[in-house]
């Protein structure tokens, strides 16, 4: 059976769709990462000793373990405690909450890194722990690791492939339904593959301008 | 919590998990290999290997580990490449190891102070003598920290051939979700598992680490 690119059209619209899919949980995975990883972050360095030391556990179980597993669990295991959410939703969840813990790492070492100074002259100006934290310490923090967080969304991406194992149609799981009816696998994940080259060129372009932008300011 | 269904299936996680070592053994080799001729040919003289070696890591890079490895077992025999769902995961897996691994080592090799290789091309040695008597040795020291953090996320990314049924500890802890509705008390034992090849790899390459420092 050779290759015969010539079928690819007619299915074109499910492939875009999937794109679509991809993208949206993607970004919204991205978000709950990113602020997730901010809440992680300060539960870590400033929580109180019985948040603090379930979060560490949890941190080292998600960073020691495959995200398909975690995918499992998630899927699995809210039905299990009579959760049932949608395929989606438990996608979103443990893409967000896998990327959260890797995230959160890297604003801790940042938070760490921001000058002493900084809080004690907030604190000094009459600005509240809390108010200080969120209004100097982590913004600095966060701009200073936004170039790494880039590095994990791009990777987030690539890991969205794997919600189709529970069966969210995004662009992986739409490409192989679409091999399930003409039985032409090589050609549907290339261009799968190619879909994803080029969402990755479109993250990389903005990753690029959300950099540019925030180091003007600075 | 079960612990009764957990000792019961225990001993079909363990066989599980000598797969999983096997299968990050062979990856881990393989990776080595493509990240070594990766980068020789992303510093190579001479432009198209350069290319290649680029374009390797931007498109191994650009898209995700699954869609390669379903490319590869799924699609492959339509182009005459009859693989085994073992064969496919450890090919697979090692090419996309290889790219990330390309980089790290590239790092490595242009991390050393040029005038290294520039000194020893004025004592006479080769290009090639340079290379392995003086740069090499160097940044082989500065590499196998960065590449242990390659082989960690390998070992994870094992899992992947869960999903072209390679019976390993994933795709066991998920055949035994769907049989026995215990979730929770599978993720834990493939999970304990899984810290354990990872931490027991983590330790090698410390140690391998100090080793390579003491010199």
């Amino acid at each position: 059976m050779g290759l015969d690119f010539s079928i690819v059209p007619k299915y074109m619209d499910v492939i875009l769709l999937g794109c679509a899919w991809t993208i949206g949980i993607t970004v919204a995975a991205a978000l709950l990462s990113f602020f997730g990883g901010i809440v992680f972050a300060v539960i870590a360095l400033y929580g109180p000793w019985l948040l603090r030391q379930p979060f560490r556990l949890f941190a080292w179980l998600f960073m020691g373990t495959p995200l398909l597993l975690q995918l499992f669990l998630i899927y699995f295991g809210l039905v299990q405690i009579g959760i049932d959410l949608p395929a989606f939703v438990a996608g979103i969840i443990g893409l967000g909450l896998h990327f959260a813990v890797y995230n959160s790492e890297l604003i801790q070492t940042a938070i760490l890194a921001v000058d002493k100074g900084q809080m004690e002259a907030a604190r000094t100006l009459g600005l509240s722990r809390g108010e200080a934290l969120r209004k100097v310490v982590i913004p600095q923090a966060v701009r200073a690791v936004l170039p790494p967080i880039g590095n994990n969304m791009i990777a987030l991406l690539k890991d969205s492939a794997l919600v189709s194992v529970i069966g969210v149609s995004e662009l992986t799981l739409s490409a192989q339904r679409v091999i399930g009816k003409t039985y032409r696998p090589f050609e549907f994940y290339l261009l799968a593959a190619a879909c994803y080259y080029v969402i990755n060129l479109g993250m990389e372009w903005v990753q690029r301008r959300i950099e540019r932008r925030i180091s003007i300011s600075r | 919590m079960d612990f009764e269904l957990m000792l019961k299936v225990y001993p079909f996680f363990l066989e599980a998990a000598w797969l999983t070592i096997l299968l990050s053994v062979l990856t881990a080799i393989l990776g080595l290999t493509c990240g070594a001729l990766g980068a020789a040919a992303r510093l190579s003289r001479f432009r198209t290997l350069r290319f290649i070696g680029a374009a390797y890591v931007s498109v191994i890079r650009g898209t995700p580990a699954l869609i390669q490895l379903f490319i590869l077992y799924f699609g492959g025999p339509q182009i005459g490449i009859q693989l085994d769902a073992f064969e496919a995961g450890v090919i697979g897996l090692g090419v996309n190891a290889g790219a990330y691994m390309t980089e790290t080592i590239r790092g490595a090799i242009i991390a050393i102070d040029k005038g290294q290789g520039e000194a020893a091309r004025t004592l006479g040695l080769s290009q090639w003598q340079a290379m392995y008597k003086v740069i090499l040795p160097q940044s082989a020291r500065l590499m196998i920290r960065p590449l242990g953090v390659n082989i960690n996320a390998l070992i994870k990314a094992t899992a992947l051939v869960a999903a072209i049924s390679v019976v390993e500890l994933t795709y066991t802890a998920q055949r035994y979700i769907g049989s026995t509705y215990k979730p929770f008390e599978m993720f834990l034992l493939a999970g304990i598992l899984y810290m354990i090849i990872i931490y027991v790899a983590g330790r090698g390459i410390a140690w391998l680490d100090r080793k390579a420092q003491i010199t």
